[in-house]
């Protein structure tokens, strides 16, 4: 039936002019073969549309009709479009014939050459006699030609070669034999392009002529040939919006036609032709909507118009060739950078054209018959060679509306049926299919692509395909299954089911039957029931019962398939890929199990199909194999075993709606303490594993077949019923942590906090064993988990307060042995802060312990951990302040002269501290100048309160000038008291670091040597003693200042010489005047060495009063009295 | 004059699907379930711009051969899809724009019933009368 609808290729190839060449000798002439390879190989689209050929000269071109004019009145045409007229146009009648001739200008046998030339051309001429054909002769020369007007011979030669072949000189053409013949080829196509436009045009404009003799009455086929002529002609131009007109107008005319059902074959066969060159034509000159419109008008036209109703299925071909056309051409349109959109799409005619491909099918299996008797004529044997488009081939040229003899036309239309009997449609509709599932997967229209698939599995079914049906099948239920519609699913996998059964294939039979028979499956009860049976049988090794509406053939094919296996069958059923007829869901019954308790698995199993199911094992695996052994149940019964008999071992029995519950319990092993135990899969068994047996796996913990939606309802709380299970009710919880045993263990923690900072911190860990027996392997642990790795400041030791400079942050596996029920153990552990702030310690004592659950001993490890927060304080502040001699605050020491340093310690610890020892330990360039014991010891202080103590040191004759005093130590404990707290802390020794000073070097050094006291009108000597401390000798002047308060003698000015090493005395005996504190005769000192400097120096070392006693009554004397 | 009438769940499982005559009710369930694409398609696309109210009438969704489907969701995004045959010139735009109307008024008188569960295939009487009605007009 294809030819019909089938489009033919002239009418598919894109028209180009003919121009042929004559005169090459393509085959034994080189230059000749590369003029040809020039103009025919490598047409890139740059090139002018031509068509090239090469005939020899005496090659004959098809005749030329020229007696049309007179007879049009009486000529009646036989049928709308020959089937010869594109191909004679395309490919013999040329527009060009170019004839080509060896030809030199300079050529000395001219004559008898131009002579051999014009008989060329009269020879071509002459065949092409009555066409419009233009004529073209090329000379191929040896010598490049000269610039144009140089070479007088060749203007005289050229013209009298154009009359002899009676040429117009435009139409001779030289062409040299150059390395550069692309170039001159590529002129050489564009005339002949030109004369080509000019022949068509010509052409188009003969066509248009006869308008004029056309009437309406007899000549209407011709309306439409004309048009579509002068259209194709037009298109051999490349002037393709002329020829959309006409055949706009060609298509026009064909729609005024007179249609009966003789010639509606015709008419919709040019409807087809003249509409796909409307619609390319449209796309290519990006015009899609148009396209689109001229198409559905085209459709909507010809829809309804079917034609005899024994070749309807003609007219669904025909339709489904007009669809699929159009889609190609869309298609093509996007291709070259048309967008198109998710609601008009190639797609939709390619489903178009599958859709009226099926009816075809449907047609012809309902009509058609296969021939009875072989006619004594084919009368489609003229099929392939018929006159004109579209006609029967028992009858061409015929027109009238009713057929020339019943007889053949029965015949024809038998033997037609015949034929579309031999069609395989299957073929036709799957390819169309899969281009539109191509076509809606890309503009996002999945569910479109998947009915289509569907319909392709179905197609597949139809042409017996079976096992590739299933698997498409199988490929989209997923998504129906997805989203629920189940109507929709039930269908195929009724049709899966099918073909499971033909193919044999027991386990996809299986699936199929296991989903069918569940509750959301709309099939009927009966169905159900049978399917349910087919699946038991299945399972006992026997072979189901056949599916209705299958091909008998096929069945008998399948029966053999189904005889019972003798090897098992072990075959898996991933149960969360399908809507199973049985549900599962398992669960721990608790989110953490002890190490000595019990771990519990529940596996919760539902049927609902109509009739009750026998499985033959449960089991439940585990992220932890081991123990798989404990979790399985055997049914001890046969799976056709229908009744709940009580039995030793389990029951695998479930009667449809009843939920089942099936317990497991084992212990867990040691190992996995710690560890999260997960259920990785569920696993029922049906059938028995010598024979048939399907595995129904479900990974995790299993759920619901279809997860419930949830709304408001579904979250409130319902009521617990205690007697039946709630299916709904019941969570999967899929792992659960095995945790170690609880430890029965006290730790208590004594301590006094806050811990003073360096304080070897003490902390007294109790243990007591709570246990029922004797532990062992009591280890404490003792960590600081500090923050950062560098961070060391607290130090821990155990027993023995200690500290050797090495930080020890952790304390590990401190032994405290074995230990009798309620016995009780301590641990002294001191925590030595060196920096203050809070701190956090943790504590853990482990231990091992055998416990004897069920008649087994399980050792178990037990561990408990404590842990404080531990702030710490510094215990005091130490400042310090230095002095000179004179109990004045100074800033830098002068060297070698004595001066006060007075550590003064604020006590900052909520404790009583205890002082029990001070020392100095002072750089070497400083001295204690005296050696007294330590003031402050057995001093003790509360909290703010203050000590302070005082040295007295001098510096050694040093060159440094600045230099680091030492430090200050202090041995102190935190004082143990009765109301405070009991533990006995350790004495602790700090160090403070003492200020840096500046030293003065001071060339001079003036001493005063002066009784504490004096005497009212007493004498009182003084002696000043002045010290060179420079290593040269130096010139000093003196002078005393009077005073009111003294009468003195010695020295008023004096001028002497200071030798290093050798100091010099002045001596005055001063006599009181006035009593009281007096300011003693101020002493001048000038150096001349350092003029004006030393006066203010030399004030600050001498002490400017001294106390005078006044004159005591008489008998009331004091003790200094003399 | 309907030939088939649908309402689709939130997460695009049938509801309720009515059509014309039972034998083609299969085809019509595969016409309004590959209508969801374009009615997601729309959906989702008008969804970009959310100050906008987006109308609930989504107009013609495709057109095959034989049949129009056309569609509506409600702002809960319940689907309706209503199917007529191509050659009913007679059903405008407005026409099906009441008889959208019409089915979403009965949808939530429906909805209102305290024994309807939200989610459940939807087996009302009154609803499936006015549906009926629908399709004789």
């Amino acid at each position: 039936m294809s030819w019909a609808s089938n489009l033919p290729e002239e009418l598919l190839c894109r028209p180009t002019g003919l121009v042929i060449l004559t005169g090459l000798d393509v085959t034994y002439n080189a230059v000749h073969k590369s003029i040809w390879d020039s103009f025919y190989n490598n047409r890139r689209p740059d090139r002018v549309p031509l068509q090239f050929q090469v005939v020899p000269g005496d090659h004959e071109y098809p005749k030329c009709r020229t007696n049309k004019k007179q007879s049009y009145e009486w000529y009646i045409p036989k049928g709308i479009l020959k089937t010869c007229w594109m191909k004679k146009h395309l490919s013999q009648v040329p527009a060009v014939v170019v004839v080509f001739y060896d030809l030199d200008w300079d050529e000395p046998m001219w004559k008898e050459k131009q002579m051999e030339c014009s008989t060329r051309v009269e020879i071509v001429r002459h065949s092409l006699q009555g066409h419009g054909t233009k004529l073209s002769v090329v000379l191929i020369q040896k010598n490049a030609p000269l610039p144009p007007g140089e070479d007088v011979v060749a203007a005289e030669r050229a013209a009298s070669l154009c009359s002899a072949c009676d040429l117009s000189a435009k139409n001779l053409y030289v062409l040299p034999q150059t390395d550069h013949l692309i170039g001159y080829t590529i002129r050489l196509e564009n005339a002949f392009y030109e004369l080509a436009q000019g022949y068509y045009h010509g052409e188009a404009r003969k066509v248009k002529s006869h308008k004029d003799f056309l009437n309406k009455t007899t000549h209407q086929l011709l309306f439409v040939r004309h048009q579509f002529k002068v259209a194709f002609f037009n298109e051999m131009k490349q002037d393709t919006h002329t020829a959309i007109k006409h055949y706009k107008q060609g298509y026009g005319h064909l729609l005024e036609l007179r249609m009966h059902d003789s010639n509606i074959l015709e008419i919709k066969t040019i409807a087809g032709y003249i509409n796909y060159k409307i619609c390319r034509l449209s796309f290519q000159h990006n015009a899609p909507l148009d396209g689109i419109a001229q198409f559905r008008k085209h459709i909507d036209f010809f829809k309804s118009k079917t034609g005899i109703a024994d070749l309807a299925f003609e007219h669904s071909a025909w339709m489904s060739k007009q669809f699929q056309v159009f889609g190609d051409l869309f298609d093509e349109a996007i291709k070259l950078g048309l967008t198109a959109i998710q609601t008009q799409h190639p797609g939709f005619y390619y489903q178009q054209a599958a859709n009226h491909a099926i009816a075809r099918k449907q047609l012809c299996q309902g009509s058609c018959k296969p021939l009875s008797d072989k006619p004594s004529t084919d009368p489609l044997e003229h099929l392939k060679a018929l006159d004109y488009y579209g006609q029967r081939p028992w009858r061409q040229g015929h027109q009238s509306i009713d057929p020339p003899d019943i007889q053949k036309e029965k015949e024809g239309i038998a033997a037609l049926q015949a034929d579309e009997l031999k069609e395989d449609h299957s073929w036709l509709i799957i390819p169309l299919l899969n281009s539109a599932v191509a076509q809606f997967k890309k503009y996002k229209s999945l569910r479109m692509k998947r009915f289509l698939m569907v319909q392709m599995g179905q197609e597949y079914f139809h042409a017996k395909d079976y096992q590739r049906a299933l698997m498409l099948l199988s490929k989209v239920t997923w998504d129906y299954r997805g989203e629920r519609w189940w109507p929709l699913l039930t269908s195929i996998l009724t049709t899966s089911l099918k073909c499971a059964y033909l193919t044999g294939k027991v386990q996809d039979y299986v699936i199929n039957c296991v989903e069918l028979i569940g509750p959301y499956t709309t099939c009927s009860a009966e169905e159900k029931t049978r399917i349910q049976m087919n699946l038991l049988r299945v399972m006992s090794n026997d072979a189901p019962e056949i599916e209705t509406g299958l091909d008998p053939a096929c069945v008998e094919n399948a029966k053999q398939l189904w005889a019972p296996v003798s090897e098992p069958c072990v075959f898996n059923v991933e149960m969360q890929n399908i809507v199973p007829c049985v549900e599962c869901k398992a669960r721990f019954t608790s989110a953490a199990v002890a190490a000595d308790q019990e771990v519990e698995v529940e596996v919760y199993l539902r049927v609902r199909c109509p009739f009750p199911v026998r499985f033959s094992k449960v089991s439940v695996s585990l992220n932890n194999p081991m123990y798989n052994q404990y979790l399985e149940v055997i049914d001890g019964h046969g799976i056709s075993a229908a009744s709940e008999s009580e039995s030793k071992e389990g029951n695998l029995y479930l009667v449809p709606g009843t939920p089942k519950c099936y317990k497991f319990s084992f212990l867990p092993v040691q190992e996995d303490v710690g560890s999260q135990l997960e259920i990785t899969g569920v696993c029922v068994v049906m059938g028995s594993e010598t024979a048939r047996c399907a595995v129904m796996t479900w990974v995790g913990a299993g759920g619901d077949a279809v997860t419930p939606i949830q709304t408001a309802l579904t979250l409130l709380p319902k009521k617990q019923n205690k007697n039946f299970i709630d299916w709904d009710q019941i969570e999967i919880d899929p792992s659960t942590k095995i945790v170690s045993r609880p430890a029965l263990l006290d730790i208590t923690l004594n301590h006094e906090a806050p811990s003073l900072q360096n304080e070897f911190y003490l902390i007294q860990v109790t243990v007591r064993n709570n246990e029922e027996v004797t532990i062992d392997n009591v280890v404490l642990s003792v960590v600081v988990p500090e923050k950062e790795e560098n961070d060391k400041s607290t130090h821990l030791s155990v027993d023995q307060a200690e500290f050797d400079g090495i930080v020890i942050n952790q304390l590990s596996f401190i032994d405290v042995g074995s230990m009798e029920k309620g016995e009780t153990r301590n641990k002294s552990i001191f925590v030595k802060c060196l920096q203050t702030g809070s701190k956090y310690i943790t504590f853990q004592v482990e231990y091992n312990i055998n416990v004897v659950i069920n008649g087994h001993t399980i050792p178990c490890a037990c561990s408990k951990t404590e842990s404080i927060n531990l702030s710490t304080v510094s215990a005091f502040e130490v400042s310090v302040k230095l002095m000179n001699m004179k109990f004045e605050t100074i800033e830098a020491i002068q060297a070698e002269e004595p001066f006060i340093m007075m550590p003064e310690i604020k006590c900052t610890s909520p404790w009583a501290v205890d002082i029990q020892d001070s020392d100095l330990q002072l750089t070497s360039c400083i001295e204690k100048t005296d050696n007294s014991p330590s003031q402050l010891n057995g001093v003790c202080l509360k909290k703010s309160e203050c000590a302070a103590e005082c040295f007295c040191l001098t510096s050694l004759n040093t060159a440094v000038t600045s230099v680091s005093l030492g430090s200050f130590v202090l041995h102190w404990k935190r004082r143990m008291d009765q109301t405070g707290g009991n533990l006995d802390h350790p004495s602790v020794t700090t160090l403070f670091t003492l200020p840096t000073v500046n030293i003065e070097h001071i060339p001079i050094s003036v001493e005063l040597k002066l009784p504490a006291y004096g005497n009212m009108k007493c004498l009182l000597p003084v002696r000043y003693v002045i010290h060179n401390r420079t290593g040269y000798p130096q010139e000093v002047e003196v002078n005393m200042e009077p005073s009111d308060s003294f009468m003195f003698s010695g020295n008023k000015q004096i001028h002497f010489r200071l030798l290093p090493g050798k100091p010099y005395e002045m001596t005055y005996n001063l006599f009181p005047l006035i009593a009281g504190h007096v300011a003693l005769p101020k002493m001048h000192l000038n150096m001349q060495r350092y003029p004006g400097t030393m006066d203010p120096i030399i004030q600050k070392m001498l002490p400017s009063h001294v106390f005078i006693k006044p004159l005591g009554k008489s008998g009331k004397s004091g003790p200094g009295e003399k | 004059m309907a030939v088939c009438v649908a309402v689709i769940a939130k997460e695009n499982y049938p509801l309720y699907i009515k059509a014309a005559s039972a034998d083609s009710e299969l085809k019509f369930y595969y016409t309004v379930h590959t209508s969801l694409d374009v009615i997601e398609e729309k959906v989702s696309s008008a969804g970009k711009n959310a100050n906008e109210l987006r109308e609930l009438y989504l107009g013609l969704l495709y057109p095959t051969e034989d049949y129009k489907v056309y569609g509506y969701v409600t702002n809960t995004k319940i689907k309706f899809v209503i199917v007529v045959e191509s050659s009913n010139s007679t059903l405008r735009d407005n026409e099906i724009r009441s008889m959208f109307k019409k089915l979403h008024n009965a949808y939530v008188d429906m909805l209102c019933n305290p024994f309807y569960t939200p989610g459940e295939n939807i087996t009302s009487k009154v609803f499936n009368n006015t549906v009926i009605s629908m399709m004789q007009e």
